[in-house]
Protein backbone atom coordinates (compact mmCIF):
# COMPACT_ATOMS: atom_id res chain seq x y z
CA UNK A 1 0.00 0.00 0.00
CA UNK A 2 2.67 2.47 1.06
CA UNK A 3 6.31 2.28 0.29
CA UNK A 4 8.42 5.14 1.40
CA UNK A 5 12.08 6.06 1.63
CA UNK A 6 12.61 9.78 2.10
CA UNK A 7 14.99 12.37 3.43
CA UNK A 8 14.20 15.95 4.25
CA UNK A 9 16.11 18.56 6.24
CA UNK A 10 14.45 21.50 7.94
CA UNK A 11 16.86 23.68 9.85
CA UNK A 12 18.31 21.61 12.68
CA UNK A 13 15.84 18.81 12.17
CA UNK A 14 16.37 16.07 9.66
CA UNK A 15 14.02 13.26 8.79
CA UNK A 16 15.26 10.04 7.27
CA UNK A 17 12.54 7.46 7.10
CA UNK A 18 12.00 4.27 5.15
CA UNK A 19 9.21 1.74 5.61
CA UNK A 20 6.69 -0.38 3.76
CA UNK A 21 3.24 -1.12 4.98
CA UNK A 22 0.50 -3.21 3.43
CA UNK A 23 -1.88 -2.76 6.36
CA UNK A 24 -5.24 -1.12 5.98
CA UNK A 25 -4.37 1.09 8.92
CA UNK A 26 -0.79 2.17 9.46
CA UNK A 27 0.05 4.16 12.55
CA UNK A 28 2.91 6.63 12.75
CA UNK A 29 3.75 6.55 16.40
CA UNK A 30 6.21 8.58 18.37
CA UNK A 31 6.68 11.52 20.75
CA UNK A 32 5.91 15.04 19.57
CA UNK A 33 8.69 16.55 17.53
CA UNK A 34 9.71 13.16 16.18
CA UNK A 35 8.73 14.06 12.61
CA UNK A 36 5.30 12.46 12.27
CA UNK A 37 3.64 15.58 10.92
CA UNK A 38 6.50 16.20 8.48
CA UNK A 39 6.00 12.67 7.23
CA UNK A 40 2.29 13.36 6.72
CA UNK A 41 3.18 16.48 4.74
CA UNK A 42 5.54 14.46 2.56
CA UNK A 43 2.94 11.79 1.83
CA UNK A 44 0.20 14.34 1.11
CA UNK A 45 2.44 16.39 -1.17
CA UNK A 46 2.51 19.52 0.97
CA UNK A 47 6.25 19.09 1.37
CA UNK A 48 8.83 17.98 -1.15
CA UNK A 49 11.47 15.43 -0.09
CA UNK A 50 15.12 16.39 -0.56
CA UNK A 51 15.80 12.85 -1.63
CA UNK A 52 13.99 9.55 -1.92
CA UNK A 53 10.81 8.08 -3.16
CA UNK A 54 7.16 7.79 -2.11
CA UNK A 55 4.81 5.23 -3.55
CA UNK A 56 1.17 4.80 -2.58
CA UNK A 57 -1.06 2.06 -3.97
CA UNK A 58 1.32 1.36 -6.81
CA UNK A 59 1.63 4.99 -7.91
CA UNK A 60 4.90 6.89 -7.60
CA UNK A 61 4.08 10.23 -6.01
CA UNK A 62 7.58 11.52 -5.54
CA UNK A 63 10.94 10.37 -6.78
CA UNK A 64 13.70 12.88 -6.26
CA UNK A 65 16.13 10.94 -8.46
CA UNK A 66 13.77 11.20 -11.44
CA UNK A 67 12.57 14.67 -10.51
CA UNK A 68 9.05 13.32 -10.17
CA UNK A 69 6.81 15.24 -7.84
CA UNK A 70 3.03 15.00 -7.92
CA UNK A 71 1.54 18.10 -6.26
CA UNK A 72 -0.94 17.68 -3.42
CA UNK A 73 -3.96 18.59 -5.53
CA UNK A 74 -3.26 15.73 -7.95
CA UNK A 75 -2.42 13.01 -5.42
CA UNK A 76 -5.90 12.02 -4.38
CA UNK A 77 -4.77 11.66 -0.79
CA UNK A 78 -7.18 12.90 1.82
CA UNK A 79 -5.78 14.70 4.83
CA UNK A 80 -7.63 15.14 8.09
CA UNK A 81 -5.83 17.91 9.95
CA UNK A 82 -5.32 17.91 13.67
CA UNK A 83 -7.74 20.82 14.03
CA UNK A 84 -9.89 19.88 11.00
CA UNK A 85 -9.12 23.12 9.08
CA UNK A 86 -12.68 23.51 7.85
CA UNK A 87 -13.29 26.54 5.65
CA UNK A 88 -14.71 29.05 8.12
CA UNK A 89 -16.65 31.04 5.54
CA UNK A 90 -18.53 27.96 4.29
CA UNK A 91 -21.30 26.02 5.95
CA UNK A 92 -20.72 22.35 6.74
CA UNK A 93 -22.64 21.39 3.58
CA UNK A 94 -20.55 23.79 1.49
CA UNK A 95 -17.36 22.36 2.95
CA UNK A 96 -18.44 18.91 1.80
CA UNK A 97 -19.63 20.14 -1.60
CA UNK A 98 -16.28 21.81 -2.12
CA UNK A 99 -14.54 18.45 -1.74
CA UNK A 100 -17.13 16.69 -3.87
CA UNK A 101 -16.78 19.26 -6.64
CA UNK A 102 -13.04 18.81 -6.92
CA UNK A 103 -13.07 15.03 -6.57
CA UNK A 104 -11.66 13.26 -9.63
CA UNK A 105 -14.35 13.04 -12.30
CA UNK A 106 -13.44 9.49 -13.24
CA UNK A 107 -13.11 6.65 -10.78
CA UNK A 108 -15.12 5.89 -7.71
CA UNK A 109 -17.12 8.49 -5.86
CA UNK A 110 -18.69 8.27 -2.46
CA UNK A 111 -22.38 9.14 -2.24
CA UNK A 112 -22.92 12.37 -0.31
CA UNK A 113 -25.83 11.03 1.73
CA UNK A 114 -23.96 7.91 2.79
CA UNK A 115 -20.92 9.80 4.02
CA UNK A 116 -23.16 12.23 5.90
CA UNK A 117 -25.16 9.37 7.45
CA UNK A 118 -22.17 7.29 8.38
CA UNK A 119 -20.53 10.17 10.19
CA UNK A 120 -23.80 11.33 11.75
CA UNK A 121 -23.49 14.96 10.68
CA UNK A 122 -26.85 15.38 8.91
CA UNK A 123 -28.14 17.82 11.50
CA UNK A 124 -25.06 20.03 11.17
CA UNK A 125 -25.33 20.79 7.45
CA UNK A 126 -26.43 24.42 7.76
CA UNK A 127 -23.98 25.31 10.51
CA UNK A 128 -20.72 27.17 10.19
CA UNK A 129 -17.51 25.58 11.54
CA UNK A 130 -17.41 28.19 14.32
CA UNK A 131 -20.68 26.77 15.65
CA UNK A 132 -19.39 23.21 15.96
CA UNK A 133 -17.83 21.41 18.90
CA UNK A 134 -14.37 19.89 18.57
CA UNK A 135 -15.76 16.44 17.96
CA UNK A 136 -18.29 17.64 15.39
CA UNK A 137 -15.58 19.55 13.57
CA UNK A 138 -13.47 16.43 13.44
CA UNK A 139 -16.32 14.37 12.02
CA UNK A 140 -16.97 17.00 9.35
CA UNK A 141 -13.24 17.02 8.61
CA UNK A 142 -13.27 13.26 8.05
CA UNK A 143 -16.42 13.54 5.93
CA UNK A 144 -14.89 16.31 3.84
CA UNK A 145 -11.73 14.29 3.22
CA UNK A 146 -13.84 11.26 2.24
CA UNK A 147 -15.98 13.30 -0.17
CA UNK A 148 -12.89 13.79 -2.31
CA UNK A 149 -12.84 9.98 -2.74
CA UNK A 150 -9.20 9.64 -1.67
CA UNK A 151 -7.01 6.65 -2.43
CA UNK A 152 -5.54 7.02 1.04
CA UNK A 153 -6.67 8.88 4.10
CA UNK A 154 -4.07 10.59 6.29
CA UNK A 155 -5.13 11.53 9.78
CA UNK A 156 -2.90 13.77 11.85
CA UNK A 157 -3.77 13.11 15.48
CA UNK A 158 -7.48 13.18 14.71
CA UNK A 159 -8.44 12.62 18.33
CA UNK A 160 -6.25 15.24 19.93
CA UNK A 161 -9.09 17.74 20.21
CA UNK A 162 -11.67 15.22 21.37
CA UNK A 163 -12.23 14.56 25.05
CA UNK A 164 -11.42 11.11 26.33
CA UNK A 165 -15.03 10.08 26.84
CA UNK A 166 -15.71 10.44 23.11
CA UNK A 167 -12.51 8.86 21.82
CA UNK A 168 -14.14 5.49 21.24
CA UNK A 169 -16.69 7.05 18.93
CA UNK A 170 -13.91 8.89 17.14
CA UNK A 171 -11.98 5.68 16.67
CA UNK A 172 -15.04 4.16 15.08
CA UNK A 173 -14.74 6.87 12.44
CA UNK A 174 -11.38 5.54 11.42
CA UNK A 175 -12.75 2.02 11.31
CA UNK A 176 -15.64 3.17 9.15
CA UNK A 177 -13.36 5.00 6.74
CA UNK A 178 -11.35 1.82 6.52
CA UNK A 179 -14.21 -0.68 6.28
CA UNK A 180 -17.28 1.01 4.82
CA UNK A 181 -15.46 3.20 2.33
CA UNK A 182 -12.61 0.80 1.76
CA UNK A 183 -10.04 3.54 2.19
CA UNK A 184 -6.65 2.70 3.67
CA UNK A 185 -5.64 4.97 6.52
CA UNK A 186 -2.35 6.35 7.81
CA UNK A 187 -2.84 7.59 11.32
CA UNK A 188 -0.55 9.81 13.36
CA UNK A 189 -0.89 9.15 17.03
CA UNK A 190 0.88 9.05 20.31
CA UNK A 191 -1.90 7.23 22.10
CA UNK A 192 -0.97 3.60 22.54
CA UNK A 193 -4.58 2.54 23.01
CA UNK A 194 -5.62 4.08 19.70
CA UNK A 195 -2.78 2.44 17.88
CA UNK A 196 -3.38 -0.95 19.51
CA UNK A 197 -7.01 -0.89 18.54
CA UNK A 198 -6.75 0.44 15.01
CA UNK A 199 -3.43 -0.22 13.40
CA UNK A 200 -2.17 -3.29 11.60
CA UNK A 201 1.30 -1.85 11.26
CA UNK A 202 3.02 0.58 13.55
CA UNK A 203 5.91 2.73 12.42
CA UNK A 204 7.65 3.98 15.51
CA UNK A 205 9.54 7.19 14.88
CA UNK A 206 11.99 8.96 17.09
CA UNK A 207 13.94 12.11 16.32
CA UNK A 208 13.35 11.79 12.60
CA UNK A 209 14.36 8.13 12.32
CA UNK A 210 12.38 4.92 12.20
CA UNK A 211 13.01 2.93 15.32
CA UNK A 212 10.81 -0.06 14.66
CA UNK A 213 8.18 -1.23 12.19
CA UNK A 214 5.78 -4.07 12.87
CA UNK A 215 2.45 -5.14 14.28
CA UNK A 216 1.45 -3.19 17.39
CA UNK A 217 1.80 -6.01 19.91
CA UNK A 218 5.36 -6.61 18.80
CA UNK A 219 6.30 -2.97 18.84
CA UNK A 220 4.87 -2.41 22.27
CA UNK A 221 6.37 -5.57 23.74
CA UNK A 222 9.75 -3.95 24.13
CA UNK A 223 10.39 -3.03 27.69
CA UNK A 224 12.99 -0.37 27.23
CA UNK A 225 12.51 2.42 29.65
CA UNK A 226 13.43 5.20 27.25
CA UNK A 227 10.80 4.03 24.81
CA UNK A 228 7.52 5.89 24.61
CA UNK A 229 5.94 2.52 23.90
CA UNK A 230 6.80 0.95 27.23
CA UNK A 231 4.79 -1.98 28.49
CA UNK A 232 2.95 0.13 31.04
CA UNK A 233 1.08 1.90 28.28
CA UNK A 234 0.00 -1.19 26.37
CA UNK A 235 -3.53 -2.34 26.85
CA UNK A 236 -6.79 -3.24 25.25
CA UNK A 237 -10.26 -1.85 25.48
CA UNK A 238 -13.11 -4.35 25.86
CA UNK A 239 -16.74 -3.58 25.09
CA UNK A 240 -18.99 -4.85 27.89
CA UNK A 241 -22.68 -4.89 28.51
CA UNK A 242 -25.09 -5.29 31.42
CA UNK A 243 -23.28 -3.89 34.42
CA UNK A 244 -24.41 -5.40 37.73
CA UNK A 245 -23.54 -3.57 40.91
CA UNK A 246 -23.04 -5.52 44.11
CA UNK A 247 -23.96 -2.96 46.77
CA UNK A 248 -22.64 -5.06 49.63
CA UNK A 249 -19.10 -5.45 48.29
CA UNK A 250 -19.33 -2.33 46.16
CA UNK A 251 -18.13 -4.11 43.05
CA UNK A 252 -19.46 -3.88 39.52
CA UNK A 253 -19.61 -7.00 37.37
CA UNK A 254 -19.42 -6.24 33.65
CA UNK A 255 -20.55 -8.89 31.20
CA UNK A 256 -18.13 -9.81 28.45
CA UNK A 257 -18.48 -12.78 26.05
CA UNK A 258 -15.32 -14.29 27.53
CA UNK A 259 -16.32 -13.90 31.16
CA UNK A 260 -17.25 -11.45 33.88
CA UNK A 261 -15.04 -8.45 34.54
CA UNK A 262 -14.98 -7.16 38.12
CA UNK A 263 -14.48 -3.47 38.61
CA UNK A 264 -14.02 -1.75 41.96
CA UNK A 265 -16.82 0.71 42.64
CA UNK A 266 -19.98 1.58 40.72
CA UNK A 267 -20.16 2.05 36.94
CA UNK A 268 -22.96 4.45 36.05
CA UNK A 269 -23.95 2.92 32.71
CA UNK A 270 -25.42 -0.14 31.09
CA UNK A 271 -22.79 -0.29 28.36
CA UNK A 272 -19.15 0.38 29.07
CA UNK A 273 -15.68 -0.07 27.73
CA UNK A 274 -12.98 -1.10 30.10
CA UNK A 275 -9.31 -0.55 29.41
CA UNK A 276 -7.12 -3.36 30.69
CA UNK A 277 -3.37 -2.80 30.81
CA UNK A 278 -1.11 -5.60 29.67
CA UNK A 279 0.80 -5.44 32.97
CA UNK A 280 -2.39 -6.20 34.91
CA UNK A 281 -3.06 -9.47 33.06
CA UNK A 282 -1.67 -12.87 34.15
CA UNK A 283 -2.20 -16.08 32.23
CA UNK A 284 -3.02 -19.61 33.30
CA UNK A 285 -3.28 -22.75 31.19
CA UNK A 286 -5.93 -24.33 33.43
CA UNK A 287 -8.83 -22.65 35.22
CA UNK A 288 -7.14 -21.80 38.53
CA UNK A 289 -8.82 -23.81 41.32
CA UNK A 290 -8.50 -21.37 44.17
CA UNK A 291 -7.48 -17.80 43.58
CA UNK A 292 -8.27 -14.37 44.87
CA UNK A 293 -8.68 -13.15 41.34
CA UNK A 294 -12.31 -12.83 40.29
CA UNK A 295 -11.92 -11.83 36.66
CA UNK A 296 -11.04 -14.84 34.53
CA UNK A 297 -11.46 -14.45 30.79
CA UNK A 298 -11.20 -17.27 28.24
CA UNK A 299 -9.26 -16.86 25.02
CA UNK A 300 -6.66 -18.15 22.62
CA UNK A 301 -3.14 -16.88 22.17
CA UNK A 302 -2.85 -15.13 18.82
CA UNK A 303 0.77 -14.10 19.07
CA UNK A 304 3.81 -13.94 21.29
CA UNK A 305 6.37 -11.19 20.90
CA UNK A 306 9.60 -11.90 22.69
CA UNK A 307 13.13 -10.82 22.01
CA UNK A 308 16.26 -11.41 24.07
CA UNK A 309 15.05 -9.19 26.90
CA UNK A 310 13.41 -10.32 30.13
CA UNK A 311 9.86 -9.67 28.97
CA UNK A 312 7.41 -10.81 26.35
CA UNK A 313 4.08 -9.50 25.09
CA UNK A 314 1.36 -12.03 24.50
CA UNK A 315 -1.70 -11.11 22.48
CA UNK A 316 -4.87 -13.08 23.14
CA UNK A 317 -8.05 -13.30 21.13
CA UNK A 318 -10.81 -13.52 23.70
CA UNK A 319 -14.03 -15.37 23.12
CA UNK A 320 -16.25 -12.88 21.33
CA UNK A 321 -13.40 -11.51 19.25
CA UNK A 322 -11.85 -8.74 21.38
CA UNK A 323 -8.08 -8.63 21.80
CA UNK A 324 -6.31 -8.58 25.12
CA UNK A 325 -2.60 -8.21 25.84
CA UNK A 326 -0.58 -9.74 28.63
CA UNK A 327 2.89 -8.64 29.60
CA UNK A 328 4.76 -11.64 31.04
CA UNK A 329 8.33 -12.61 31.68
CA UNK A 330 9.93 -14.62 28.93
CA UNK A 331 10.61 -17.25 31.57
CA UNK A 332 6.89 -17.66 32.29
CA UNK A 333 6.07 -17.85 28.60
CA UNK A 334 8.53 -20.73 28.19
CA UNK A 335 7.56 -22.47 31.45
CA UNK A 336 3.88 -22.51 30.52
CA UNK A 337 4.64 -23.22 26.87
CA UNK A 338 2.57 -20.31 25.75
CA UNK A 339 2.48 -20.17 21.98
CA UNK A 340 0.03 -19.25 19.26
CA UNK A 341 -3.32 -21.09 19.43
CA UNK A 342 -2.79 -22.13 23.06
CA UNK A 343 -5.94 -21.85 25.14
CA UNK A 344 -5.46 -19.60 28.11
CA UNK A 345 -7.28 -18.08 31.05
CA UNK A 346 -6.59 -14.41 31.50
CA UNK A 347 -6.56 -13.25 35.09
CA UNK A 348 -7.16 -9.61 35.95
CA UNK A 349 -7.09 -8.24 39.46
CA UNK A 350 -10.20 -6.21 40.20
CA UNK A 351 -8.11 -3.82 42.26
CA UNK A 352 -6.40 -2.76 39.02
CA UNK A 353 -9.73 -1.66 37.57
CA UNK A 354 -11.88 1.19 38.74
CA UNK A 355 -13.86 3.97 37.10
CA UNK A 356 -10.66 5.48 35.66
CA UNK A 357 -10.33 2.50 33.33
CA UNK A 358 -14.01 2.47 32.42
CA UNK A 359 -15.42 4.53 29.64
CA UNK A 360 -19.22 4.67 29.60
CA UNK A 361 -20.85 4.41 26.22
CA UNK B 1 -32.46 76.38 6.75
CA UNK B 2 -30.88 76.19 3.34
CA UNK B 3 -29.47 79.68 3.95
CA UNK B 4 -27.33 78.30 6.72
CA UNK B 5 -25.72 75.75 4.45
CA UNK B 6 -22.92 77.13 2.34
CA UNK B 7 -23.84 77.03 -1.33
CA UNK B 8 -21.47 75.41 -3.76
CA UNK B 9 -20.58 77.08 -7.03
CA UNK B 10 -21.00 75.06 -10.26
CA UNK B 11 -17.19 74.89 -10.51
CA UNK B 12 -16.99 73.38 -7.07
CA UNK B 13 -19.68 70.83 -7.83
CA UNK B 14 -17.84 69.90 -11.03
CA UNK B 15 -14.63 69.42 -9.06
CA UNK B 16 -16.36 67.23 -6.48
CA UNK B 17 -18.02 65.01 -9.09
CA UNK B 18 -14.75 64.78 -11.01
CA UNK B 19 -12.89 63.80 -7.86
CA UNK B 20 -15.41 61.05 -7.13
CA UNK B 21 -15.14 59.76 -10.71
CA UNK B 22 -11.34 59.85 -10.57
CA UNK B 23 -11.35 58.20 -7.13
CA UNK B 24 -13.69 55.35 -8.07
CA UNK B 25 -11.98 54.73 -11.40
CA UNK B 26 -8.54 54.72 -9.83
CA UNK B 27 -9.63 52.38 -7.04
CA UNK B 28 -11.57 49.91 -9.16
CA UNK B 29 -8.93 49.71 -11.89
CA UNK B 30 -5.96 49.30 -9.58
CA UNK B 31 -7.67 46.87 -7.15
CA UNK B 32 -7.14 43.70 -9.25
CA UNK B 33 -3.47 44.57 -9.76
CA UNK B 34 -3.07 45.38 -6.09
CA UNK B 35 -4.61 42.01 -5.13
CA UNK B 36 -2.31 40.18 -7.55
CA UNK B 37 0.83 41.95 -6.31
CA UNK B 38 -0.24 41.56 -2.68
CA UNK B 39 -0.78 37.83 -3.20
CA UNK B 40 2.61 37.42 -4.87
CA UNK B 41 4.30 39.31 -2.04
CA UNK B 42 2.38 37.46 0.66
CA UNK B 43 2.68 33.90 -0.62
CA UNK B 44 5.44 33.97 -3.20
CA UNK B 45 9.04 33.05 -2.57
CA UNK B 46 11.24 33.98 -5.50
CA UNK B 47 14.44 35.90 -6.20
CA UNK B 48 13.68 39.55 -6.79
CA UNK B 49 10.80 39.65 -4.31
CA UNK B 50 12.55 42.45 -2.41
CA UNK B 51 12.89 44.36 -5.65
CA UNK B 52 9.18 44.05 -6.41
CA UNK B 53 8.37 45.11 -2.86
CA UNK B 54 10.60 48.18 -3.23
CA UNK B 55 9.14 49.09 -6.62
CA UNK B 56 5.60 48.91 -5.24
CA UNK B 57 6.53 51.23 -2.40
CA UNK B 58 8.29 53.75 -4.63
CA UNK B 59 5.28 56.12 -5.04
CA UNK B 60 5.02 56.26 -1.26
CA UNK B 61 8.56 57.54 -0.77
CA UNK B 62 9.21 59.55 -3.94
CA UNK B 63 8.14 63.20 -4.00
CA UNK B 64 4.71 63.13 -5.72
CA UNK B 65 5.97 65.66 -8.26
CA UNK B 66 8.65 63.17 -9.32
CA UNK B 67 6.06 60.42 -9.70
CA UNK B 68 3.98 62.82 -11.81
CA UNK B 69 7.01 63.57 -13.95
CA UNK B 70 7.76 59.87 -14.47
CA UNK B 71 4.10 59.33 -15.46
CA UNK B 72 4.37 62.23 -17.88
CA UNK B 73 7.49 60.75 -19.46
CA UNK B 74 6.01 57.26 -19.73
CA UNK B 75 2.32 57.95 -20.40
CA UNK B 76 2.51 61.32 -22.19
CA UNK B 77 1.48 61.40 -25.83
CA UNK B 78 5.10 60.94 -26.87
CA UNK B 79 5.98 58.59 -24.02
CA UNK B 80 6.68 54.94 -24.86
CA UNK B 81 3.57 53.59 -23.15
CA UNK B 82 1.28 56.56 -23.70
CA UNK B 83 2.13 56.75 -27.40
CA UNK B 84 1.51 53.02 -27.85
CA UNK B 85 -1.83 53.10 -26.04
CA UNK B 86 -3.01 56.18 -27.93
CA UNK B 87 -2.03 54.73 -31.30
CA UNK B 88 -3.41 51.20 -30.84
CA UNK B 89 -6.26 51.56 -28.39
CA UNK B 90 -7.16 55.23 -28.56
CA UNK B 91 -6.58 55.52 -24.82
CA UNK B 92 -5.15 58.91 -23.95
CA UNK B 93 -3.97 59.88 -20.47
CA UNK B 94 -2.27 63.20 -21.08
CA UNK B 95 -4.30 66.16 -19.81
CA UNK B 96 -7.43 64.02 -19.44
CA UNK B 97 -9.36 62.94 -16.36
CA UNK B 98 -8.18 59.38 -17.13
CA UNK B 99 -4.65 60.64 -16.52
CA UNK B 100 -5.75 62.03 -13.17
CA UNK B 101 -7.21 58.61 -12.36
CA UNK B 102 -3.94 56.93 -13.37
CA UNK B 103 -1.91 59.28 -11.17
CA UNK B 104 -4.31 58.75 -8.26
CA UNK B 105 -4.22 54.99 -8.78
CA UNK B 106 -0.43 54.87 -8.82
CA UNK B 107 -0.14 57.01 -5.70
CA UNK B 108 -2.67 54.90 -3.81
CA UNK B 109 -1.22 51.58 -5.00
CA UNK B 110 1.33 51.01 -2.20
CA UNK B 111 -1.30 51.67 0.45
CA UNK B 112 -3.71 49.21 -1.14
CA UNK B 113 -1.05 46.54 -1.54
CA UNK B 114 0.06 46.90 2.07
CA UNK B 115 -3.42 46.48 3.49
CA UNK B 116 -4.34 43.58 1.20
CA UNK B 117 -1.02 41.83 1.72
CA UNK B 118 -1.48 41.92 5.48
CA UNK B 119 -4.94 40.41 5.20
CA UNK B 120 -3.74 37.66 2.86
CA UNK B 121 -0.88 36.85 5.21
CA UNK B 122 -3.43 36.55 7.99
CA UNK B 123 -5.24 33.74 6.13
CA UNK B 124 -4.05 30.42 7.58
CA UNK B 125 -2.01 28.75 4.81
CA UNK B 126 -3.21 25.38 6.08
CA UNK B 127 -6.70 26.24 4.83
CA UNK B 128 -5.18 26.64 1.39
CA UNK B 129 -3.31 23.37 1.88
CA UNK B 130 -6.54 21.68 2.90
CA UNK B 131 -8.15 22.91 -0.31
CA UNK B 132 -5.19 21.60 -2.31
CA UNK B 133 -5.40 18.13 -0.75
CA UNK B 134 -9.07 18.08 -1.77
CA UNK B 135 -7.97 18.48 -5.37
CA UNK B 136 -8.74 22.16 -5.92
CA UNK B 137 -6.57 23.89 -8.53
CA UNK B 138 -4.59 26.95 -7.44
CA UNK B 139 -6.93 29.48 -9.01
CA UNK B 140 -9.93 27.89 -7.31
CA UNK B 141 -8.12 27.93 -3.97
CA UNK B 142 -7.40 31.60 -4.46
CA UNK B 143 -10.91 32.63 -5.40
CA UNK B 144 -12.83 30.29 -3.09
CA UNK B 145 -10.63 30.31 -0.01
CA UNK B 146 -7.95 33.00 0.11
CA UNK B 147 -9.88 35.91 -1.37
CA UNK B 148 -13.12 35.55 0.63
CA UNK B 149 -11.15 35.24 3.85
CA UNK B 150 -9.04 38.28 2.98
CA UNK B 151 -12.12 40.31 1.96
CA UNK B 152 -12.10 42.65 4.98
CA UNK B 153 -8.52 43.61 4.19
CA UNK B 154 -9.43 44.09 0.56
CA UNK B 155 -12.11 46.50 1.65
CA UNK B 156 -9.69 48.38 3.88
CA UNK B 157 -7.16 48.57 1.06
CA UNK B 158 -9.73 49.85 -1.39
CA UNK B 159 -10.86 52.59 0.98
CA UNK B 160 -7.30 53.67 1.69
CA UNK B 161 -6.68 53.82 -2.05
CA UNK B 162 -9.89 55.77 -2.60
CA UNK B 163 -9.09 58.28 0.13
CA UNK B 164 -5.60 58.70 -1.24
CA UNK B 165 -7.04 59.21 -4.74
CA UNK B 166 -9.36 61.94 -3.48
CA UNK B 167 -6.48 63.77 -1.88
CA UNK B 168 -3.87 63.26 -4.60
CA UNK B 169 -2.45 66.59 -5.80
CA UNK B 170 1.27 66.69 -6.63
CA UNK B 171 1.52 63.86 -9.14
CA UNK B 172 -1.80 64.81 -10.74
CA UNK B 173 -0.97 68.45 -11.33
CA UNK B 174 2.47 67.54 -12.71
CA UNK B 175 1.12 64.83 -15.01
CA UNK B 176 -2.20 66.22 -16.27
CA UNK B 177 -2.07 69.87 -15.18
CA UNK B 178 -5.09 71.66 -13.70
CA UNK B 179 -7.82 71.93 -16.32
CA UNK B 180 -11.29 72.90 -15.02
CA UNK B 181 -13.80 70.15 -15.65
CA UNK B 182 -11.15 67.69 -16.84
CA UNK B 183 -8.36 67.39 -14.29
CA UNK B 184 -9.22 69.96 -11.61
CA UNK B 185 -10.08 67.69 -8.68
CA UNK B 186 -10.98 68.87 -5.17
CA UNK B 187 -7.38 69.45 -4.00
CA UNK B 188 -6.59 71.39 -7.17
CA UNK B 189 -9.78 73.44 -6.73
CA UNK B 190 -8.79 74.21 -3.13
CA UNK B 191 -5.32 75.22 -4.28
CA UNK B 192 -6.78 77.55 -6.92
CA UNK B 193 -9.20 79.07 -4.39
CA UNK B 194 -6.42 79.81 -1.91
CA UNK B 195 -4.56 81.63 -4.70
CA UNK B 196 -7.68 83.74 -5.48
CA UNK B 197 -8.31 86.93 -3.44
CA UNK B 198 -11.38 86.39 -1.25
CA UNK B 199 -11.42 82.65 -1.97
CA UNK B 200 -10.56 81.56 1.57
CA UNK B 201 -14.15 80.89 2.60
CA UNK B 202 -14.81 78.72 -0.46
CA UNK B 203 -11.51 76.92 0.10
CA UNK B 204 -12.64 76.06 3.60
CA UNK B 205 -16.01 74.85 2.33
CA UNK B 206 -14.24 72.58 -0.16
CA UNK B 207 -11.90 71.35 2.55
CA UNK B 208 -14.91 70.44 4.64
CA UNK B 209 -16.38 68.53 1.70
CA UNK B 210 -13.06 66.66 1.24
CA UNK B 211 -12.94 65.80 4.92
CA UNK B 212 -16.59 64.63 4.87
CA UNK B 213 -15.93 62.35 1.89
CA UNK B 214 -12.85 60.83 3.52
CA UNK B 215 -14.60 60.21 6.83
CA UNK B 216 -17.67 58.86 5.03
CA UNK B 217 -15.52 56.38 3.13
CA UNK B 218 -13.80 55.30 6.33
CA UNK B 219 -17.08 54.75 8.19
CA UNK B 220 -18.59 52.85 5.27
CA UNK B 221 -15.53 50.61 5.00
CA UNK B 222 -15.47 49.92 8.73
CA UNK B 223 -19.12 48.92 8.58
CA UNK B 224 -18.63 46.69 5.54
CA UNK B 225 -15.44 45.16 6.89
CA UNK B 226 -17.16 44.26 10.14
CA UNK B 227 -19.98 42.55 8.26
CA UNK B 228 -17.49 40.70 6.07
CA UNK B 229 -15.48 39.59 9.08
CA UNK B 230 -18.60 38.22 10.71
CA UNK B 231 -19.53 36.56 7.44
CA UNK B 232 -16.07 35.06 7.04
CA UNK B 233 -15.94 33.67 10.55
CA UNK B 234 -19.44 32.36 10.33
CA UNK B 235 -20.61 33.91 13.58
CA UNK B 236 -23.60 35.72 12.15
CA UNK B 237 -26.57 33.59 13.10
Amino acid sequence: MISLDVKIARGDFSLEVAFDSASKVTALFGPSGSGKTTLIELISGLARPDAGRIEVAGRVLADAARKTFVPARKRGIGLVFQDAQLFPHFSVAQNLRFAQFFAPKEGRRLPFARVVDTLGIGHLMARRPAQLSGGERQRVGVARALMAAPRLLLMDEPFASIDVARRTKAMELVERARDEFNTPVVLVSHQIEEVMRLAGTVVMIERGRVREVGPPEEIFASAREDSPADRFGVGASLACGAARFDAHYRLTRLQHPSGEIYVAGPVPAEQARVFIKAVDVSLARQPPPETSIRTILRGKVSGVAAGKGPLAMVSIELEGGDNLYASLTRLAVDALQIAARAEVYCLVKAVALDERQVETV
Amino acid sequence: MSDLLPTLTPEQITAILLSLRVGFTATLCSLPFAVLVAFILARGDFPGKMLLDAAVHLPLVLPPVVTGLILLLLFGRRGPIGGFLAEHFGVVFAFRWTGAALAAGVMGFPLMVRAIRLSIEAVDPRLEQAAATLGAPRLAVFFLVTLPLAAPGLMAGAVLGFAKALGEFGATITFVSNIPGETRTIPAEIYVLTQTPGGDYDAMVMSAVAAALAVGALVASEFLARRMRIEARGLSS
